[in-house]
């Protein structure tokens, strides 16, 4: 069976867009494959890139596609057959279909009656489809930031196409993209290869090809390379290991096409400059690994992937290089530290009224008032309070506030200028050496937190308090002027304020189950015009809800169907505006969890059909207007069951209810799941739309509490046929 | 020097010899030398050598060195690695060959860099200034772990889309000089040799006191008044020019249009976006005014493009 290969040779595209092209360019030839009726049980497709290439080699395809009946439809048999006679129409359709005008059948669909004719398709060739189909699948590969270059603008990529490259079997397949032909020639190394072509007879040798023209083709590979080369690095440095970045490895592999690894040194002095900012300089301005020993502690030492394999004097040259670079930086750093102590942050309040925070919210001295108050008022709706004595609640406050109020001074200063990265870890250092209370200066340095999905929630509750006030009072003001992320635009990073926000009640075991989602909120509300627009309030509510969804999913590794059951729950305060009994959002997660582990039991899932049906009713009954409120009435039940479901949902309600907030989660579904045989028989001896009004109304209301009871936990209308 | 990998006979290039053979590679390679435009600019991009070349249809090469102003860098000549002044040589090419990279990795081998024995790496790096409305696409070219060159296909330039669009490679001479050279701080760089003596003349012999001077100039005494008083004249004139350029009837005719003095209102242009740095280094530019003033250069930058497009496309088709 043929292989084929196809080679984009490209300028160095970013090393953060290669990976996702890489895997993209090999599902679109897939994906054609298939489509072209040319792949098979075992067509096996690998990929490849480098800074200056995207590859793909598939084997097992078809030469060419089989041969195929299709049926064409024509025009109407009113229109075909006059008197039974073919018409014009018909002899027109038999001849553009290619067969005789007697070979013309009957049929019938959704429209009418109509001919048809059975035409007998060649397969074309897998050259022909793949030639002619290809372009659009390369210039249909998605990149977040596109540039024309040639002229009269024909296409956008990347960066400029050089060549390309595609086989199949020993034949080329000349197609044309962004004006260069494919042919058999790949490029090697630049400088170690030069720019005499590589010849490629054939997709197999493609690896191999490149390999001797120094260019390894495979990222694994070259992943693999780098960390063995970071190891024997770092052998030269006795009780020294690299330090592990997943990210760094990445990047690096998608720097270079032939990586050796340097070992280069730095001053001792410079190891007094705190680690947060030399590893900054080392791993995100110079794209260096740090060294450090057994204990963490930083080495004075690094280690550079070079995209080159040189001799012992120039890998001294290219360490001479580095060292000199990495010095330079350091010293520039060690001068910002000094210049930035000679004015403490206390006095750099004032100056954060010249720093924009957003033109319409003004400046970063309003954001600090602003949040300075939000988070006063998150502790004051802590509940039970943080503190039972007075003294603590009041040294608390005190340092939240201290720590708010200067969250965002080193926004002025010259290192946060310099790695804008560091901001809240340099306010965290300068505090610390400015000698403020060591709990202001950890809340600082941890108000940003979480950065990420993988990064950690403050350690502290003030670091939470100012985490949260920050966030939440970004995420309100930005709504408030209309400013809320759309699709992928996100341009003030709403979702990962919103994503820090439910992180934070849901993992900070000190707030967790004193401050529910609801709460923040208001307190950022409050004295906003989000108090008189509650669509406003229910826009931002949903969009918190949404990230609370995603964390279940994402970070907890949540089904996505409980995840949705959950973000429905009465517990979220998903009913924003109406209120009920809230629960803070680490036991919800924690029910989540529960709820996870038995979502596919026949126990769970009965009692969702169950929950389902009750539900349909529910909505149905509401399309009607059919207005049943309040609770169900003992003197209206007419049957048994009526009675049975009634007291086991109040039963099962306050079982609900104490377990929960015992934390007992398997009780609760347990409890929930109990539901099931009163459900059941309810269904089997009650009508509930019957005529009587105040029978039917009833058995809604009875149905309505039951779902809500329930709902008080999850949605478990979600739940049914997993 | 050993550590340079230079050819043994010779010491590494002085200051001048790396421009004179920037220069000499650019030019054999069909590049005008240009001489730096006499203007103050913040970069070599806002020389109406790129600003206004880059824009029309016609090919253009060129090249020079242009001394690049920007008052809040100065640090009194106390800091090793930053200038009040630093100059770049700007190199445009347009529109860009397809073996542009590899003509500015021979510039390098050209001004004594090994390729074999040194780590060239293209890491992506966009250029965009809000102010000129202009951006590109590109890399910051990092050798041995340093940034010595911008690399940047210009896109867009005073709001205009360009075709074709032109490549832009921008040297920052004092980092590669003293690369080469192997010195700690940029005062140290050798900026001439006498040829006979062997005496060697430092780039901080020959620039240090202008960086004192104008730090404390741009960062003390620059007349905060006066300054706003330049800006808005200068602002004023160019739009008067403008007003005019844009009351020309379209069916002018190329020689009153080609008479229209585009080019002394983009030098008004330049003279606000100095002020305006200036001021900035002078912290006299609060928040609120900061975004409207950016909008006021833009609107002169603009404004002179829109302009200097039509007066090119009208001069091409004539």
């Amino acid at each position: 069976m043929p292989a084929f290969l196809l080679e984009i040779g490209l300028e160095e595209i970013p090393a953060s867009m290669i990976f996702a092209a890489q895997t993209e360019l090999a599902q679109r030839v897939e994906k054609l494959l298939t489509r072209e009726r040319l792949g098979t049980d075992i067509l096996r497709l690998t990929s490849y890139s480098t800074p200056r290439r995207l590859a793909v080699l598939a084997e097992g395809l078809l030469p060419k596609q089989p041969d195929m009946e299709e049926e064409i439809v024509g025009p109407s048999t009113k229109v075909a057959y006059r008197d039974g006679v073919p018409t014009s129409a018909a002899m027109a359709f038999a001849k553009k279909s290619g067969v005789d005008v007697s070979a013309l059948k009957t049929i019938q669909n959704a429209k009418g009656e109509y001919v048809s004719a059975t035409v007998h398709r060649r397969g074309r060739t897998a050259a022909e489809v793949l030639t002619s189909s290809l372009p659009a699948e390369i210039g249909g590969i998605y990149w977040p930031k596109n540039m024309y270059w040639r002229a009269g603008k024909p296409e956008r990529f990347v960066r400029p196409v050089r060549w390309l490259l595609a086989l199949l079997d020993e034949e080329i397949l000349p197609l044309e993209f962004a004006g260069v032909i494919a042919d058999r020639f790949s490029y090697g190394h630049r400088v170690l290869h030069g720019d005499k072509p590589v010849v490629i007879r054939a997709p197999h040798e493609y690896a191999e090809k490149l390999d001797s023209a120094y260019v390894q083709v495979d990222p694994e590979a070259r992943k693999h390379r780098i960390r063995k080369a970071l190891d024997a690095a770092t052998r030269q440095v006795p009780g020294a290991r690299w330090r592990e970045n997943e990210e760094l490895v990445d990047t690096v592999t998608n720097l270079t096409e032939w990586p050796t690894v340097v070992l280069g040194n730095f001053e001792q002095e410079y190891l007094t400059l705190p680690d947060e900012i030399l590893v900054t300089v080392m791993r995100d301005h110079q794209k260096y690994f740090a060294l450090e020993d057994a204990e963490e502690k930083l080495l004075p030492n690094f280690l550079a992937v070079l995209n080159l394999e040189v001799d012992d004097a120039g890998a001294a040259t290219i360490r001479h290089g580095n060292e000199r670079v990495l010095r330079a930086r350091f010293n520039d750093a060690r001068f910002f530290w000094d210049v930035d102590q000679k004015i403490p942050l206390v006095d750099r309040v004032e100056m954060l009224k010249s720093v924009t925070f957003q033109k319409d919210l003004g400046s970063y001295w309003n954001k600090t008032q602003r949040n300075r108050a939000v988070a006063r008022r998150i502790i004051d709706r802590c509940d039970p309070p943080l503190f039972d004595s007075e003294v603590k609640f009041e040294t608390f406050c005190g340092g939240v506030d201290q720590a708010a109020l200067l969250a965002k001074t080193d926004l002025t200063t010259e290192m946060v200028k310099e790695f804008t990265e560091l901001q809240g870890v340099v306010g965290g250092l300068y505090a610390r050496a400015q000698r403020l209370p060591d709990g202001v200066a950890r809340a600082i340095y941890d108000h940003y937190k979480p950065a990420s999905q993988t990064d950690t929630i403050p350690g502290l509750p003030a670091g939470s308090v100012v985490a949260l006030a920050d966030k939440i009072s970004t995420i309100v003001d930005m709504f408030a002027i209309g400013l809320q992320p759309t699709g992928s635009k996100d341009p003030f990073a709403l979702r990962r304020a919103g994503n820090g926000v439910v992180r934070i009640l849901a993992e900070d075991a000190r707030l967790n189950d004193r401050l529910h989602l609801s709460y923040v909120c208001f307190a950022a509300m409050q004295n906003t015009k989000a108090m008189e627009d509650a669509e406003l309030r229910g826009s931002i509510y949903d969009f918190l809800l949404d990230r609370f969804e995603f964390y279940l999913r994402e970070t907890r590794k949540i089904n996505s169907q409980v995840a949705r059951a959950i973000r429905k729950a009465g517990t979220t305060g998903s009913d924003y505006e109406v209120g009920c009994q809230l629960i803070g959002y680490g036991k919800i997660a924690g029910f989540a969890t529960a709820l996870h582990d038995q979502v596919g039991s026949p126990n769970v899932l009965a009692v969702a059909e169950l929950l389902k049906r009750t539900a349909n009713i529910l909505r149905q009954a509401r399309e009607k207007r059919i207005a049943f409120s309040g609770n169900e009435s003992e003197d209206l039940f007419r049957e048994p069951a009526e009675r049975e479901l009634s007291r086991k949902v109040t039963e099962v309600n306050e079982a609900i209810q104490h377990s929960y907030r015992q934390g007992n989660y398997n009780d609760v579904i347990a409890a929930i799941a109990g539901l099931q045989p009163p459900l059941n028989a309810f269904f089997d001896s009650v009508m509930v739309m019957v005529e009587d009004e105040s029978l039917r109304d009833n058995r809604l209301a009875l149905l309505s509490r039951t779902e809500s009871v329930v709902r008080w936990a999850a949605d478990f209308s979600e739940l049914a046929s997993i | 020097m050993a550590s340079n990998n230079l050819d043994d006979r010779k010491a590494p290039l002085t200051f001048q010899e790396l421009l004179f053979q920037l220069q000499q590679f650019w030019a054999s390679r069909g590049c005008i030398l240009q001489q730096a435009y006499d203007v103050e600019v913040g970069a070599g991009t806002m020389s109406p050598e790129t600003f206004l070349r880059v824009l029309g249809p016609k090919p253009f090469r060129v090249a020079y060195a242009q001394p690049s102003r920007r008052p809040a860098d100065g640090r009194y000549g106390q800091n090793p690695n930053r200038l009040f002044k630093h100059t770049q040589l700007q190199v445009i090419l347009k529109p860009p060959p397809e073996n542009i990279q590899a003509l500015y990795l021979e510039s390098l081998q050209a001004i004594g860099i090994d390729l074999r024995q040194h780590d060239v790496k293209f890491e992506e790096d966009n250029w965009e200034s809000p102010t000129l409305g202009a951006w590109g696409i590109g890399w910051q070219v990092m050798l041995d772990g340093l940034e010595i060159t911008q690399f940047t296909y210009f896109q867009q330039c005073g709001g205009i889309d360009l075709d074709p669009i032109a490549g832009e490679i921008t040297y920052g001479l004092e980092r590669i000089a003293a690369f080469l050279q192997d010195v700690d701080s940029i005062y140290d760089i050798v900026w001439a040799r006498e040829p006979e003596s062997g005496e060697e003349v430092t780039y901080g012999e020959v620039r240090f006191a202008e960086e004192v001077q104008f730090s404390v100039y741009n960062f003390e005494k620059a007349d905060v008044e006066k300054l706003w008083q330049h800006f808005k004249l200068y602002e004023e004139e160019c739009q008067a020019l403008l007003a005019e350029a844009r009351a020309l009837p379209e069916g002018a005719d190329v020689e009153a249009r080609s008479r229209l003095p585009l080019l002394a209102a983009f030098d008004l242009c330049l003279k606000c976006s100095h002020l305006f740095n200036l001021l900035d280094a002078r912290g006299a530019i609060s928040v609120t005014e900061r975004v409207g003033v950016i909008a006021r250069i833009r609107a002169l930058a603009v404004g002179v493009a829109k302009a200097y497009g039509a007066q090119q496309m009208q001069a091409a088709v004539a």
